[in-house]
């Protein structure tokens, strides 16, 4: 199958974010992780999300995340059929369809440059996605957003924090991917 | 009917993420290590594209103001940043890419989840103590664009209609970047 250009890429996507932003709300993420999150802590624990007439979103939490901004996180962890969480799993939907429609339905395993620098094992490349997983939505909670929030809708709408957030992740992520992932004996 | 809506939008954009290879990890260490500019293209233009697109339909009226919201800028959008882009480097998924790689059928893209998961509920039992030194304390008065938008409780740099002039300006510098950066450095 014949790839899209950068061209397509790009109007692919600028539609995708225009098109919500227009219709509900600027696209973002990793807020989802949290509530997800949540929603199993509060399976084992049932004290951490309660009813609270109290607060602005009608629920409270004992965590401090969950319970800032009048109990926003508490609530859709109770109600978890919202827009947020519906769209990030309707996006693995999408990944999906997209999957169907390819002749190629197994994808790549392992990267290219993974196997290419550290070999063809699967352990190293999931401890790599595992660890690098746990920093990427660390940071991304700490920084309230993610690529799609900050870096994308954020300069759309030309937020400082979603230039500055940009600068800050490509300053660290280019020598790191150079560290990690290059080819021995050159470029 | 907001339910129907995320799921189209969300499909759409899950979609779209796959065709245009940004949940290929090869993709975006490519782009990192800048051997293959295609995303980076690709997500110029887009940014470019849908911000000029986006003032100009707020400043005819046929966009609501009201569906704009801007995230505020403190320490902590510098700090998670950077350590979003180590992990980008080093896993070659971001949180949305992962998802949808992971709808692709990639079992690392399911690892880096459970990896995503894990970190994101540390950072929620640290979070009391990331406020109390101060990580979230507001720089530039928060919520602040370079532009007017007049987003709710948002404050601009520039108002005035100088501010819609640049809002295009920025939009159509990201075009040109887009359109000159190289598909391929160092290659003929």
């Amino acid at each position: 199958m014949k790839e899209w250009t950068w061209f397509q890429a790009g109007l692919a996507l600028a539609a995708s974010f225009l098109l919500a932003v227009v219709l509900v709300k600027p696209i973002g993420v990793s807020t989802q992780f949290v509530i997800l999150d949540g929603m199993m802590a509060s399976t084992i624990d049932a004290s951490l999300v309660v009813v609270d007439d109290s607060t602005s979103s009608g629920y409270a939490s004992s965590n401090a995340y969950l319970n800032k901004s009048g109990g926003k996180y508490a609530a859709n962890i109770a109600k978890p059929l919202n827009y947020g969480l519906v769209f990030v799993v309707a996006m693995f939907g999408g990944g999906l369809l997209s999957r169907m429609l390819r002749k190629e339905k197994s994808p790549r395993q392992i990267p290219e440059v993974h196997e290419a620098r550290y070999g063809n094992k699967a352990w190293p490349r999931y401890v790599a996605a595992f660890v690098g997983g746990q920093i990427v939505l660390w940071g991304a909670r700490l920084a309230g957003g993610c690529t799609s929030g900050h870096m994308m809708s954020g300069m759309m709408q030309t937020a400082v924090s979603g230039y500055l957030f940009a600068a800050a992740a490509f300053v660290v992520a280019l020598p790191t991917a150079f560290l990690v992932y290059k080819k021995k004996g050159g470029a | 009917m907001e339910i129907l809506l995320a799921i189209l939008l969300g499909a759409g954009f899950g979609f779209v993420l796959e065709r245009a290879q940004a949940s290929d990890p090869d993709k975006i260490i490519g782009m990192l290590t800048l051997r293959d500019l295609h995303l980076m293209k690709a997500i110029f233009f887009a940014i470019g594209l849908s911000s000029l697109l986006l003032f100009a339909g707020i400043g005819i009226g046929f966009i609501s103001i009201s569906h704009l919201s801007i995230k505020a800028m403190y320490p902590g959008v510098l700090l998670g940043g950077a350590l979003l882009g180590l992990g980008w480097a080093l896993a070659g998924f971001c949180p949305g890419t992962g998802i949808v790689a992971a709808g692709r059928g990639r079992k690392d893209a399911w690892i880096f989840l459970l990896g995503g998961l894990v970190g994101a509920w540390i950072f929620t039992l640290q979070y009391s103590f990331l406020e109390k030194i101060g990580l979230f304390n507001p720089w530039w008065g928060g919520k602040t664009t370079l532009v007017d938008t007049g987003a709710k409780g948002a404050t601009a740099l520039l108002e005035g209609k100088g501010s819609l002039l640049l809002a295009l300006a920025l939009g159509a510098v990201m075009l040109v970047i887009a359109k000159l950066l190289p598909l391929r450095p160092g290659q003929k």
